[in-house]
């Protein structure tokens, strides 16, 4: 039989977001065929969470979801003295969701000093400094089922993946969530136009749309394999990023008509020269429904 | 295009200009410009298709001219109130030494609008102008010093007020030199436009 990868689940300051977005893999029974958890919150595993913190259990791969903080104890120890102990056997330890990579929505919980693994947002900490080289991120609120999985086929295969400034692999995010956005043409003639939920208008000019300065592959790899929050008709909410959860998520922030964010890279005069130019235009074609006209 | 030829072209549009602004855009003829110029009527349709396109490309020139001097205030490191007062001065200014340029936005360009329509539709021909005035406003509303508003709201005071009062100008209605409504106009401006 072949060797199976043994992974820690460790979950520290979480909603278990993540593990449930990660049990909508469409290929559970592959994966599990490959990968074996030592411990799963949800999954059945060879051991308990005590066994875990009181023992030394062979390990590869420590998964980590949720923020932390060293006052934070699971079984009665610190998540922080858990994830030392474990970092010193594992291969490769992965943050899992933006609460472990950025702190996310948990920084504003009550224990003392909560940030991701090696980062407070944007800022790089201290803490676990000499585990760098060590760490994958894998930020998103949830998690994409996929890019977590084949983030670990990669560590199981050998691969070296290239990673971005925060540690999170380039093949996932490079792209920001724009690219493949069914909306691009509304977008690039500055239509928003758009009611939630229905399939016209683009949602970055009042609909509060962090997609093009968001990155993930939401809309290259899709949810549950059909379908993206703006696909759907809902505004990115930018969860894959240090800044979220940011507030007003539902309506673009603006400076006298000029966005606040824009796309990743534009310079605001070229932005607004080009915003000029396709503002002359008037499409019909775009003003009117898709189907029900 | 030449260096020579750029230049030839530059020269059609700053002489048009000038007709266009004082004459008025359908008393002016091709063969009025070529005079001028001392062109034979071909060779200035060498350089312009048509007096409309004439007409297009004169307001493109005066607003990539006002754009350059707009963007030059917005890149210095002052506080806002400051810019509102260098923008005054600034179109205050072109008024008094290229009062052609001004006449020719307000009597040439807002009053013939069936000349632009086609190819100037929107803002598309005074874009760069348009874009730094954009510029002047966000930069305002993010470092707290202005208000947000609809853009147009606070476009029409700003650029409203100053084509009126230039305008005033060109009539001989104003009792005063330009010059001596800057202060004031500043003040009404900012205190209009102001967060406070």
């Amino acid at each position: 039989m072949r060797q199976k990868m043994r992974i820690l689940w460790l979950s520290a300051i979480s909603c278990n977001g993540n593990t449930h977005s990660f049990l909508n893999y469409p290929y559970m029974e592959q994966f599990l065929e490959d990968f074996e958890f030592i411990y799963h919150p949800v999954i059945d595993s060879k051991y308990l969470l005590q066994d875990i913190v009181s023992k030394e259990i062979a390990c590869d791969i420590l998964l980590i979801e949720g923020a932390i903080s060293k006052e934070y104890k699971r079984a009665d120890v610190s998540v922080v003295q858990i994830i030392e102990k474990y970092s010193k056997i594992v291969q490769k330890i992965v943050t899992v969701g933006t609460c472990a990579t950025f702190g996310g929505i948990f920084r504003e919980s009550g224990y003392e000093n909560t940030s991701g693994m090696h980062f407070d947002q944007e800022k790089q900490i201290e803490n676990f400094k000499h585990l760098l080289d060590k760490t994958i991120s894998i930020s998103g609120c949830p998690i994409h089922p996929e890019v977590l999985v084949n983030t670990l086929y990669s560590i199981k295969k050998s691969v070296t993946l290239k990673l971005d400034k925060y540690l999170r692999p380039k093949e996932f995010y490079a792209y920001t969530v724009h690219n493949g956005c069914t909306r691009n043409e509304y977008f690039e003639y500055k239509v928003d136009n758009h009611n939630f939920g229905e399939l016209e208008g683009c949602m970055f000019y009042e609909h509060g749309c962090q997609a093009p300065f968001t990155h993930g592959s939401c809309n290259k790899i899709l949810w549950n394999e059909v379908n993206s929050k703006t696909r759907a008709g809902v505004p990115c909410m930018g969860c894959t990023e240090p800044s979220f959860p940011r507030q007003n998520l539902f309506s673009t922030k603006k400076n006298m008509a000029i966005p606040e964010h824009l796309p990743v890279g534009v310079n605001k005069r070229v932005y607004l020269t080009l915003a000029g130019i396709t503002k002359a235009f008037k499409i019909q074609r775009l003003e009117k429904k898709l189907f029900d006209d | 295009m030449s260096d020579k030829k750029k230049l030839k072209r530059e020269q059609i549009i700053q002489c048009s200009l000038e007709l266009f602004a004082s004459n008025g855009f359908y008393s002016t003829t091709i063969p009025d410009i070529a005079k001028s110029l001392k062109m034979s009527v071909g060779n200035i349709y060498n350089y312009f298709k048509s007096k409309d396109i004439l007409a297009n490309e004169i307001i493109k020139y005066i607003s990539a001219y006002l754009g350059e001097k707009l963007k030059e205030i917005n890149e210095e490191d002052i506080s806002t109130k400051e810019k509102t007062r260098k923008i005054v001065e600034m179109y205050f200014k072109t008024a008094s030494l290229k009062p052609e340029m001004i006449d020719y936005f307000l009597r040439i360009y807002l009053s013939n609008r069936e000349v632009f329509r086609d190819t100037c539709e929107g803002m598309l021909c005074v874009n760069e102008f348009v874009t730094e005035i954009m510029i002047y406003f966000e930069e305002g509303v993010k470092c707290g010093d202005l208000r947000e508003q609809d853009f147009f709201s606070a476009f029409g005071l700003f650029m409203g007020y100053l084509g009126g009062m230039v305008f005033l100008k060109g009539e001989n209605i104003l009792p005063k030199d330009l010059n001596d409504y800057i202060e004031d106009i500043t003040f009404n401006i900012y205190k209009a436009l102001s967060s406070e």
